[in-house]
């Protein structure tokens, strides 16, 4: 009785809520501290999306962000850039993925991979805006070897890389490691014992990825697309060292909004527009978590 | 674990595929970091020259920036570990209903882009300002937030793997009071999950540049940026050395911690 703590005698009760409330109370430094520091500054912005100048509210700033040209613009361009990254990083990675999961799981090429991957995927930003202006760049190693031992000018001299065309190159080759992390438990949960079956049963391993492998990886792959889009979508470092001219997508923007500050009447623009990512990215992670449901049926 | 090559003989369309692939997309993530090599080693006439990676050393600025971003790491890491480490291991032990509310808040930052939580942390930093005279250090108080995901899942793999209750249970009936079993019970046998945690946010820290840039800190990734509107030859080499830096770390790393990177892997299958 006394251990199923159903009902404890009177006299405890009062200390016995006290203990209990002092056991709640030694996570509250951790909560004060996500607080202030992370539901805090999402709260200046949502709240500062709907004020002005002053502090009314009001809905101005989202029509501004939801209606002048160069918003509406660049948050398409971060969309379709967004898109094309992911489903291009998407594949290209779970190929690597596959390659990788087909050797030894305790191999130097398993754990070079992975490692290089976290580096490039996670932490790369601004270094690798430089990978790829000594690559294609105006003086870059490929620009260069092109034009000088080639003799051709197909790469226009590497203006092309400061361009829309430029950030998808390299942000696929951001997306593509961090498929390879997100891929690799998912395709290393393939049984051998399925490939046995399907093989035992006359099947080939075309009819073994159209039956088994790729029917079980589909959610997974498609969950990882989701991810991927909302990483293209939030990423600002490589953008900002590559594009110093103009701010063709939504994160540069948003750095506009932030240095210029108040083009008189717009002081919270900038909010709408972060408002605007996290309503795009909420969308996207939803479904994200829908389709993750799925897909850890199999990964048990 | 150990059967799991596929017999080799009878796929051998596959093998071929395979390194097709590795070479083909392994040759495309190459490429670019051989480039910098290259780049950086470029000297007059055609000739390779270290002077760009020679310079990293004499660049007052640059050198104070790897400093200031090397504190600010070891800042993090301090703070991560003191908020995250009592906290789930206490839900873990005393709060169980509170571990899905945790988890949440420590997974949100990646629903919220940086270039969002920025806009919305200005206005906190200066007050920050005001009070810490704008030093640079007071960016571990938003890193940390940055780090919380990848610490969160390195630290919970972490509580996973042991079985934390019953070791409490029997530290607590020897007499230990909570703090004791927290530091000298759990915080060794998760070790493996404190460092992995630990090299991820110093990874994070010492790449981050977003928040760092708008709030007008000078730190590694940030002079980086500049030095490249001035010398990209140098901005190339820094740039390649701290990929490697990471690298590196992130490879000793996994081979040291038990169990490393394939832990998710061993815990699920023994489930």
């Amino acid at each position: 009785m006394d251990q199923s703590g159903a009902g404890p005698a009177p006299s405890e009760a009062g200390s016995n809520r006290l203990r209990r409330a002092g056991t709640v109370l030694a996570l509250l430094p951790f909560f004060v501290y996500i607080g202030a520091f992370l539901l805090l500054p999402t709260f200046i912005v949502a709240v500062g999306a709907f004020q002005d100048a002053e502090g009314g509210v009001t809905l101005a700033n989202l029509q501004v962000a939801l209606t002048q040209k160069a918003f509406v613009d660049a948050f398409a361009r971060s969309i379709q850039l967004s898109v094309v990254t992911a489903l291009a990083g998407a594949l290209l990675g779970g190929l690597l993925a596959w390659a990788v999961a087909a050797g030894n799981p305790d191999g130097l090429l398993r754990h070079v991979v992975v490692a290089a991957s976290g580096v490039l995927a996670q932490f790369g930003g601004v270094m690798l805006a430089f990978a790829f202006l000594a690559t294609f760049g105006f003086n870059g190693l490929v620009t260069v070897f092109i034009d000088d031992v080639l003799g051709l000018d197909v790469l226009s001299g590497g203006t092309w890389i400061y361009g829309l065309t430029g950030l998808a190159v390299v942000y696929t080759y951001f997306q593509i490691p961090l498929m390879v992390i997100v891929f690799l438990p998912a395709i290393e949960g393939l049984r051998k014992e399925w490939w046995d079956a399907s093989a035992s049963l006359g099947g080939s391993s075309w009819a073994y990825w159209r039956h088994v492998g790729g029917p079980i990886l589909a959610p997974s792959f498609l969950g990882a697309v989701l991810l991927l889009f909302t990483n293209a979508f939030s990423a600002y470092a490589t953008a900002a060292a590559l594009v110093s001219q103009g701010a063709p997508i939504i994160p540069l923007q948003i750095r506009t909004a932030l240095s210029s500050e108040v083009i008189l009447g717009q002081a919270n623009v900038g909010k709408a527009l972060a408002l605007g990512m996290v309503v795009v990215v909420a969308i996207v992670m939803a479904f994200y978590a829908v389709i993750q449901r799925r897909a850890s049926k199999w990964l048990r | 674990m150990t059967s799991a090559a596929p017999s080799r003989g009878r796929r051998r369309p596959s093998v071929i595929a395979r390194w097709l692939v590795l070479i083909l997309v392994g040759g495309y993530l190459v490429l670019p970091l051989f480039a910098m090599l290259e780049f950086s080693t470029r000297g007059p006439g055609g000739a390779r020259t270290l002077d760009a990676w020679t310079a990293i050393g004499s660049d007052k600025t640059l050198v104070g920036s790897i400093i200031v971003s090397l504190e600010l790491a070891a800042l993090t890491v301090i703070g991560m570990i003191l908020l995250l480490v009592p906290t789930m291991s206490w839900a873990y032990l005393r709060v169980p209903r509170a571990r899905r509310i945790i988890e949440f808040l420590c997974l949100l930052p990646l629903a919220i882009p940086a270039i969002v939580i920025v806009v919305g942390i200005a206005p906190i930093y200066r007050s920050l300002n005001s009070v810490f005279g704008g030093s640079a250090l007071t960016l571990v108080f938003v890193d940390i937030i940055l780090v919380l995901p990848y610490a969160y899942r390195a630290i919970d793999g972490g509580l996973r793997s042991v079985d934390v209750n019953t070791l409490a249970d029997a530290a607590r009936s020897l007499g230990a009071g909570w703090p004791r079993v927290i530091a000298q019970i759990i915080v060794p046998n998760i070790r493996g999950g404190i460092l992995n945690a630990s090299v991820l946010a110093i990874a994070l820290v010492l790449g981050e540049f977003t928040i760092s840039s708008l709030l007008n800190f000078r730190v590694l990734q940030v002079v980086i940026n500049l030095l490249g509107k001035r010398n990209a030859f140098t901005s190339v080499a820094v740039s390649l050395a701290a990929l490697i830096f990471a690298f590196l770390l992130i490879i000793v790393i996994s081979r040291l911690a038990p169990g490393g990177g394939s832990r998710g892997r061993q815990a699920a299958e023994e489930e």
